[in-house]
């Protein structure tokens, strides 16, 4: 063991038989057992890429022969009926998908503008100058903890919100449950009796409805958003940011004229992202948006999701009712898709318009 | 040429040391073959390499499971070469898996129709087990006792009653200060046993109920916020005042939701315990299949919303394992039954025990 660390100290354990360290040649053609590792390194990498395409098309391709008989029978009245009632044979899923696209977006906007803050605020140096500010006052700034404290802090703070994603779905169920919704009944209820001719609030809070779901939602897709668009105002050339100032910009003239529209595609790319997350997620929502079949405009009335949808019923559903539940699923899927193709061409047009 | 040999040994070092790790990698491998090997003998040697042992798979109903659960580890305890496992994977999956002969028996609340009886091999034996109430809770601050007459209840769940103060509750509910708001209906969003009883009985008393919703494990609810479970149904009903839902008995109980008082066939308001619901029980007469549904019990006494919940059994099994289940039936109806009422169900009245121990003689051996 202390041989082999002494004689090579660079090379890992393992790394040693893959690629031996000669002390006293910098650089010499590669060996035959080299360059065929090289090969098998690269074809592993290729065919474990292709393995994920392959299992999605073989989740794909499972679903919709599964879903098959059900397309047949059911057809495109599927997609526009409102019902579903499996003892009378009825199945639509209009309301579902209504209700999937409107949490979704709903959602999507709160924690747009909340997500995108927040990675304003951790990358720009605001939090960082005020701890630095208060540091100096106290005449620490240039101790060995002070220096780095702004730093670290606001690193800690970082972290914090990407630990949000790690919180079990069901937990942010329960918390919604017990927590949001007695939370927000005071302010409801005053909206719906001052408000109540508009279509947003024109009903009661039912408890579980579109409106917990929406603001627990939108809490679990915030580390996606301010994860991705800090990365991408970091990543921002400091010199724009010093050509900004130069120019005699504000710190806010150049966050919002310069900073924000040069990071812009980054940032729709993590919004895009956490819309694919919010159409899929199952748990919370099948908690806490009410699983009623109805389209309305109103928050504060009960809703459901395809997700939802899937959840309630798989467990006890029948072999006819699994295959309509498959093409429920298959729309699910035609939804995710399309969003994210939109978003990809979108993402591409912004590209083509910024090298123009 | 001698720096060759210093390179042809470093080599052979850095080999060496290659080498010590690969073989560090075999041991590690070698260990963990071993582990799993271990494991597989361990597992088999705890239910399988004793000739005597039996393993008796059940899967079906949650809502008696509870109950299920403490029989079959009881009943483990005092049998050690009996070992039974269930699944509580909801009425239709039960009634599925017996069907398709993946267990051993099943359980189920909604029992199993004709049609479903004939497509299972070789025949089946239905068994009541326990049985339970559902009770209609509810959530409001201001109200202690509520009374729901049978007229109006119904008509809450088809959303024809919309508010509390609505006249219909008020005659019912002299003193009581019924709150001007909206009734806010709460159903189960999974396909379940507790709805299949609930909606049975709304079928039986009100004819525009059975007309508009009718009898099903998952009813297409006009009205109402859909949760998941009973739990899911309580605590929606625990955060939003002036909520109505269906549950179990005792669930409401261990949780100490309020429930209400129902108006029964005799025009009686009777609460949910256990002696209105073994009055109920007691007001029918089982046949023959041991499967009966009395969706609105005569009697004075009777709670109106009283279920059996059966065990689903094979009429041939191997000889060990046909031993094993008369043990298993014996144990249910004698020393089970006393754990019923504390765990909230109702133990079944002694005619019935006699009725179910007569019909497991058919139960027999190949």
């Amino acid at each position: 063991m202390s041989s082999s660390s002494s004689a090579a100290p660079q090379a890992g354990l393992g790394l040693g038989l893959v690629f031996p360290v000669r002390k006293d040649e910098i650089t010499q053609a590669p060996t035959p057992w080299q360059r065929f590792l090289d090969a098998a390194f690269r074809k592993t990498c290729y065919s474990f890429a292709w393995l994920t395409v392959a299992l999605v098309a073989f989740i794909v391709i499972r679903i919709l022969i599964a879903a098959m008989p059900a397309m047949r029978s059911l057809g495109v009245g599927f997609l526009t009926g409102r019902v579903w009632d499996a003892n009378a044979g009825n199945f639509g899923i209009l309301a579902e998908i209504w209700g999937t696209l409107y949490t979704s977006i709903l959602a999507l906007i709160v924690g747009s503008v909340f997500g995108v803050a927040a990675a304003i605020f951790l990358s720009e140096g605001f939090l960082s100058s005020t701890v630095f500010v208060l540091l100096k006052k106290l005449n620490l700034h240039l101790s060995p903890i002070g220096k780095n404290l702004p730093d670290q802090i606001e690193r800690l703070l970082k972290e914090l919100i990407e630990l949000l994603a790690a919180i079990p779905s069901v937990v942010y169920g329960l918390w919604g449950i017990f927590v949001v919704i007695p939370l927000i009944r005071p302010y409801c209820d005053w909206l719906h009796t001052k408000l109540g001719w508009m279509p947003f609030f024109s009903t009661d809070l039912s408890g579980p409805g579109v409106l917990p779901a929406v603001l627990v939602l939108s809490i679990m897709i915030l580390p996606t958003i301010t994860a991705i668009s800090r990365d991408a105002l970091v990543a921002v050339p400091p010199k724009l940011r010093m050509a900004a100032y130069g120019l005699g910009a504000t710190r806010w003239e150049s966050i919002f004229a310069v900073i924000l529209p040069t990071a812009s595609r980054g940032i729709f790319g993590g919004v895009v992202l956490a819309f694919g997350r919010a159409l899929g997620e199952t748990m919370a929502l099948a908690m806490l948006v009410g699983n009623s079949n109805q389209i309305k405009l109103s928050l504060f009335s009960p809703a459901n999701t395809l997700a939802a949808l899937l959840a309630n019923n798989f467990p006890e559903a029948g072999p006819k009712e699994v295959g309509i539940l498959m093409y429920a699923a298959l729309v699910l899927l035609a939804i995710t898709l399309a969003v994210n193709i939109v978003g990809a061409f979108i993402l591409q047009r912004a590209a083509q318009l910024q090298a123009e | 040429m001698s720096l060759e040999g210093v390179d042809v040994s470093n080599t052979i070092r850095v080999l060496r040391s290659g080498e010590i790790v690969i073989m560090k990698n075999r041991y590690l491998l070698a260990f963990g073959v071993l582990l799993i090997i271990a494991t597989i003998a361990c597992n088999s040697n705890s239910s399988g390499s004793d000739a005597n042992s039996v393993k008796l798979q059940g899967a079906g109903a949650s809502f008696p499971a509870p109950l299920y659960t403490k029989w079959f580890k009881d009943f483990g305890g005092a049998h050690k070469d009996v070992l039974v496992d269930y699944q509580s994977v909801g009425s239709g999956s039960g009634v599925k898996s017996v069907i398709d002969k993946t267990v051993d028996f099943g359980a189920s609340d909604a029992a199993m129709t004709d049609e479903e009886i004939s497509r299972a091999p070789g025949g089946v034996q239905l068994l009541p087990m326990t049985a339970g109430s559902i009770v209609i809770a509810y959530n409001l601050p201001d109200v202690k006792d509520l009374k729901l007459p049978r007229k109006v209840y119904p008509e809450i769940f088809l959303g024809k009653i919309k508010k509390w103060n609505d006249p219909a509750i008020a005659k019912a509910n002299p003193g009581s200060k019924l709150p001007d708001q909206p009734i806010n209906v709460v159903v189960r969003a999974d396909s379940s046993g507790t709805s299949f009883v609930f909606s049975k009985h709304l079928s039986a008393i009100s004819p525009d109920f059975d007309k508009a919703v009718g009898t099903n494990k998952m009813p297409n609810w006009p009205v109402g916020t859909k949760s998941k479970g009973n739990e899911g149904v309580t605590a929606s009903l625990m955060t939003t005042p002036g909520s109505i839902g269906y549950i179990e008995f005792g669930y409401a109980r261990s949780q100490s939701v309020p429930f209400a008082q129902l108006e029964n066939k005799a025009g009686k308001y009777v609460t949910a315990d256990t002696a209105s619901g073994q009055a109920a029980l007691a007001s029918a007469q089982l046949p023959d299949n041991l499967i009966v549904w009395n969706s609105d019990p005569e009697g004075d006494s009777a709670y109106p919303i009283v279920t059996y919940t059966w065990q689903i059994f094979y009429k041939k099994y191997d000889a060990k394992k046909a031993a094993a289940i008369q043990d298993l039936i014996k144990y249910e109806l004698n020393e089970g039954q006393k754990d019923a009422e504390a765990m909230g169900y109702i133990p079944l009245p002694a005619n019935v025990v006699a009725k179910d121990l007569s019909a497991s003689s058919t139960i027999t051996a190949q």
